[in-house]
């Protein structure tokens, strides 16, 4: 992320450290304890001379969850007293799961969701079951229930789950 | 307003929108119930995508029309999609054979335009391409196991391809809207598309035990707003509520 914030703009008192935070509390509608830090769909705060520019970019081109994201930033950052926001939808660079955080990985496993193995590799090498870790994994449909999720099974303990896929 | 820039960003807004609504129709009634998410998972890209061209397109006409204004008010003489997106979805190795030609068809064309010279245009393929790799890699799937399947599902995909290839002519056409696009470095030329495009067909049909179907005639128009009988039907369904509704919004 640029650093392009600028201290003498909006608020005095406002830097970037403190708007992230509160930007760290809004999270991903369908994945609810992921924040878009960590989901790597924020890509970027601007300060202007007289409103903050949120830039943020989708996961996919018809992600239903974009606008609830864009209002739920805008409440965040009003809540916080933050009044003049505007949310700016970018293209490109196009999301990549390479960009979601450490954290972001372990928050996913912890919702029983496998994380997405590192990008350039075959499909599905290296997944592990969310539960109990095995590597027997079978894949049951690429297509799962977000865009972004593959439905696999495991072998060992015969659960099904989801992998976010890579992209 | 550059007239055939719009136009271009149009056509590609358009397969994208027709082609989603007709993918949108099997949701609740497809043969498995992953391939009924599958399906609406790749539906919803193609919205998606069309959304982002449709926007892009009104932005060049300059004329304060919407994206919505463009996909629920127009007429079928309006809309410059292929014939081959507006088809009706006849049976699974129909609707997959559709799938499989136009994704690979999308997947090179996404792959030049990653180079567009149009940022914007750029912006979009560089997201739709990773999208249309996944929706590839299944739809070809599907040819091949149903072409290399029973006895049913073979004669089932040949009568598909059979069916719709003498539509295919027309995603290669040239006319001056791709003539000037070809020239300001924004699109590729549909002939070298073409030929990357018929050799993974060949190869694909090939590998599902099909036989690549003669041409006997070719149909088009669609570029130019002739359609088929489909498409007002098409039409009428999807356009029903802001028809019936003027302006009506959430």
């Amino acid at each position: 992320m640029s650093d392009s914030f600028v201290n003498d703009s909006v608020e005095a008192s406002a830097s970037k450290p403190q708007i992230l935070a509160v930007l760290e509390k809004v999270c991903d509608p369908e994945i609810p304890t992921l924040s878009i830090l960590d989901l790597g769909i924020l890509r970027d705060v601007v300060c202007h001379p007289k409103h903050l520019e949120v830039v943020i970019t989708p996961t996919y081109c018809g992600c239903p969850a974009m606008k609830t994201i864009e209002f739920d930033v805008i409440r965040a950052l009003d809540d916080a007293g933050y009044k003049e926001v505007k949310v700016t939808m970018q293209l490109a660079p196009p999301w990549t799961t390479d960009w979601i955080s450490k954290r972001g990985r372990a928050m996913l496993l912890k919702e029983g969701i496998a994380p997405p193995v590192e990008s350039k590799g075959s499909f599905g090498q290296g997944i592990k079951c969310p539960r109990c870790t095995s590597h027997d994994v079978s894949l049951i449909s690429v297509f799962g229930s977000t865009a972004c999720k593959s439905l696999y099974r495991c072998g060992s303990c015969l659960e099904p789950f989801d992998y976010f896929k890579c992209h | 307003m550059n007239k055939n820039h719009y136009r271009y960003v149009l056509r590609l807004g358009d397969n994208a929108l027709i082609l989603g609504q007709r993918m949108t129709e099997w949701c609740g009634h497809s043969p498995l119930l992953e391939e009924d998410i599958a399906m609406a998972n790749c539906a919803l890209d193609h919205v998606g995508r069309a959304r982002l061209l449709l926007s892009y397109a009104a932005e060049l006409e300059g004329e304060g029309r919407s994206e919505d204004d463009l996909a629920f008010v127009r007429s079928d003489r309006e809309f410059e999609n292929f014939l081959l997106c507006e088809l009706p979805i006849g049976d699974y190795a129909f609707t997959m054979a559709r799938q499989y030609l136009l994704d690979t068809y999308h997947y090179h064309l996404f792959t030049e335009l990653v180079s567009s010279s149009d940022e914007t245009l750029s912006a979009i393929a560089q997201k739709a391409i990773k999208e249309t790799t996944y929706h590839m890699d299944r739809s070809r799937d599907w040819v091949l196991r149903l072409g290399d399947g029973t006895e049913e599902s073979h004669e089932r995909m040949q009568v598909a391809l059979e069916g719709m290839w003498n539509y295919t002519e027309e995603l290669f056409e040239r006319d001056p809207v791709d003539v000037q696009m070809i020239a300001e470095a924004i699109a590729p030329d549909p002939e070298w598309l073409h030929s990357k495009w018929q050799a993974d067909i060949n190869a694909t049909i090939k590998k599902a035990t099909l036989s690549v179907p003669e041409k006997k005639w070719s149909l088009s128009g669609g570029r130019n707003g002739l359609h088929t009988e489909a498409m007002g039907h098409l039409l009428s369904e999807m356009q029903h509520l802001q028809r019936t509704y003027p302006g009506l919004s959430w």
